[in-house]
């Protein structure tokens, strides 16, 4: 158990690390390898969490292509990559909103604000949710079968409006 | 000895936090992107972990809600950084302030 505790704090870290890096890098290039370093992160918690169905997902989709899309996107507009000021004027503002909104979420959880008093400790039994189970509920008639079909409709939406507008003409 | 609910949702909570820090203080709007991929995954980290320790609920609703997020944040990155590209064609530019052409 303690090996798990190590594997939380490393991951963790990585996560929490690697996003803040994402915010703080003043070249474009090193602030997309970071986010790549957070999604690797929040890989291992799902690992934890047992969920190795969405690890894989989170590598394959989320580092394979969302990160590799973004590392496009910088490079197709390259003479941006590293302008000299990275914030915008009202940065102030938005590391006061950030932080207020951790506190908020921070105290959401330890005060009975919802009725709930405390946070369950104790994961549910020791369930993994394996890629079978998971691919029965999406697809079983009394399971998620109408937002699997909804889900496919949206990224062929996506796809077109992608190609038509970042189309040249 | 088990890790208690409260740490992931720290974790999710500081990682959501960075992501609207980005989302409002880069001015690259390719960065903006990446601030709202790292607030996705911090929900993603939130549904999975509720999900782990529910104690009423024993479907697999959670892992599905967030594979349905994976969907939605492929959606938006490409349509995203679509946008984004065609807005550099035309301005030469992808600092959000200088989209300001439905600025009264």
């Amino acid at each position: 158990m303690v090996v798990q505790y190590l594997a939380f704090v490393i991951f963790s870290a990585f996560a929490i690390i690697g996003a803040a890096m994402v915010v703080w890098s003043r070249n474009l290039v090193h602030s997309a390898l970071f986010l790549v370093m957070s999604l690797f992160g929040v890989a291992g918690l799902f690992i934890l969490l047992s969920a190795p169905f969405l690890a894989a997902i989170q590598v394959l989709v989320y580092i394979g292509a969302i990160a590799i899309l973004i590392i496009f996107a910088v490079m197709l507009t390259r003479s941006m990559t590293a302008i000299r000021e990275p914030f915008n004027a009202q940065s102030w503002l938005g590391a006061v909103i950030g932080a207020v909104l951790f506190v908020a979420l921070v105290a959401g959880m330890i005060l009975p604000v919802w009725g709930w008093g405390s946070l369950p400790t104790l994961p549910q039994s020791d369930v993994v949710g394996t890629t079978r189970d998971i691919g029965i509920a999406l697809v079983s008639a009394d399971g998620y079968v109408l937002p699997f079909e909804v889900a496919s409709l949206l990224l062929t939406a996506a796809m077109v409006g992608a190609i038509v507008i970042a189309r040249e003409d | 000895m088990v890790i208690p609910l409260w740490m992931y949702l720290i974790v999710a909570a500081s990682i959501f936090s960075i992501g609207v820090f980005a989302v409002l203080a880069r001015r690259n709007a390719v960065a903006v992107l990446m601030g709202i991929e790292l607030m996705l995954n911090a929900v993603n980290v939130n549904l999975v972990a509720f999900w782990r320790y529910s104690t009423t609920d024993s479907s697999m609703g959670g892992q599905v809600f967030a594979a349905f997020l994976f969907v939605v944040a492929a959606a938006e990155a490409a349509v995203g950084l679509a946008i984004v590209i065609a807005v550099y064609r035309n301005r030469r530019s992808v600092i959000v302030e200088d989209v300001d052409m439905l600025r009264w």
